[in-house]
């Protein structure tokens, strides 16, 4: 079972936390395939959320496939979440981009403004729900 | 059963005629199985529009339906907790939650009320003029929702209880709204106390709709934008703008991209909300369920 943390003064959005949330805890291996998560009505008597914004978030996970609801059953975990590993190809890139950016006499804060701008180009859909 | 929980139209509501009116001209329509917010500065007609959904008050100007039909016809499905949480002083808990069994047969559930008054260390037989306001306000709760209401209008709900008491209650209410789908209408004129808790927002100002819809819808629709001064908002609605210095810092909802040279932000519910409070001629917003403006 998992246990979400809403902090209201995050600036994003509360189903987004809870997508966030789910997913760390499949990474860490805290949630495993097969288990259960809390029904929406554990999750607001523990934390005065509306409801309809846990079932918003459990629609979200389960069209990205992580869980799937069972009728009369609850909502479980369908798939484990693997990070991308220390050594993948993905990370040597940006690690390269990184140096560069550092020899080109960008701040850390340059970088990280520059990183942000990216990804809100490429994930242009999932920054207007955050 | 409607989908409709509350549907005003023209609603419009004089104390004297010389006053300005309370309420005019309302329109708008809350879908059944809402959390609603609703909120407004003092004096915005918050309370005056709770007392006419609970059928307390008549309107003076146009109409408003509760749960598909009128509010007197609709009062045993509904439950109305006014701001100052009228009790009988002289009754203990335990005969005030007798009370409200003997006048809902119907529909009382005193497991509910038991739960609420037990979560706050009440004791059954304490008199209702010995407690204190948040202690109050948990007992006209109880009372509220052991009437298992398809409707709840609460008049500042949460202004008197401590931190404690209010997450409690708010749990309480969020839960009842899961299980059973019951509308909650709640009023309060600190926005940040309902963000949580609500999904649907009605912003009230001199009477009048400022803002109606899905909270998210609201929000999404509204960008916080920083550019330099002169540069042109149009064809954007613009809501409330700022120059400070070389500076132009605006709440807008946007026609289209915003273009280069400004940096966009979501606001928050708060920013949204003040930003209409200061620009009272900004033009309303009104959403749908399905997020169209009507």
């Amino acid at each position: 079972m998992v246990e979400y943390r809403i902090d209201r003064r995050s600036g994003v959005a509360t189903y987004v936390q809870i997508v966030q949330q789910t997913k760390q805890a499949l990474r860490l291996g805290l949630l495993e395939p097969g288990d259960k998560l809390p029904t929406a009505r554990e999750v607001v008597e523990a934390t005065a959320i509306n409801p309809n914004t846990v079932l918003k978030a459990y629609r979200e996970l389960e069209r990205e496939g992580l869980v799937e609801a069972r009728r009369g059953l609850g909502t479980f975990v369908r798939k484990a979440l693997s990070t991308a590993p220390a050594d993948s190809p993905l990370r040597a890139d940006l690690d390269a981009w990184a140096a560069r950016a550092r020899e080109a006499g960008l701040e850390r804060e340059d970088v990280a403004a520059l990183f942000t701008s990216v990804l809100d180009a490429h994930f242009a859909d999932f920054k207007g729900d955050a | 059963m409607t989908d409709t929980a509350i549907e005003a139209a023209g609603l419009g509501r004089r104390f004297g005629r010389r006053r300005a009116p309370a309420l005019d001209g309302c329109t708008f329509r809350l879908p059944a199985g809402r959390v609603c917010a609703l909120t407004g500065p003092n004096g915005a007609g918050k309370s005056t529009l709770l007392a006419l959904a609970a059928g307390l008050l008549r309107p003076t100007e146009g109409g408003i339906t509760v749960l598909g039909t009128t509010p007197a016809a609709a009062r045993e499905r509904l439950a109305y907790v006014a701001q100052h949480k009228p009790l009988h002083p002289q009754l203990t808990i335990a005969g005030t939650l007798r009370l409200g069994r003997d006048l809902n047969p119907r529909r009382w559930d005193a497991r509910v009320a038991e739960r609420i008054v037990a979560e706050g260390g009440l004791d059954p037989d304490t008199k209702i003029r010995a407690l204190s306001g948040g202690q109050r306000t948990r007992v006209a709760l109880a009372l509220a929702l052991g009437k298992r209401p398809e409707l709840l209008l609460l008049d500042e709900p949460m202004a008197d209880l401590d931190p404690l008491a209010r997450h409690q209650l708010t749990a309480t209410l969020m839960a009842d709204a899961a299980d059973h789908g019951t509308t909650v209408v709640m009023s309060s004129h600190v926005v940040a106390e309902l963000e949580g808790s609500c999904d649907h927002l009605l912003l009230l100002g001199s009477g009048r709709v400022r803002l109606a819809g899905p909270l998210d819808d609201l929000l999404a629709a509204h960008t916080l934008v920083t550019g330099r001064a002169g540069k042109a908002l149009d064809p954007h609605t613009v809501v409330e703008s700022r120059a400070t210095g070389r500076q132009l810092t605006a709440l807008v909802r946007p026609a289209g991209p915003l273009g280069d040279g400004f940096q966009s932000d979501r606001p928050s519910l708060e920013e949204v909300v003040l930003a209409h409070l200061r620009s009272p001629d900004a033009p309303p917003l009104l959403l749908d369920r399905r997020g169209a403006a009507v």
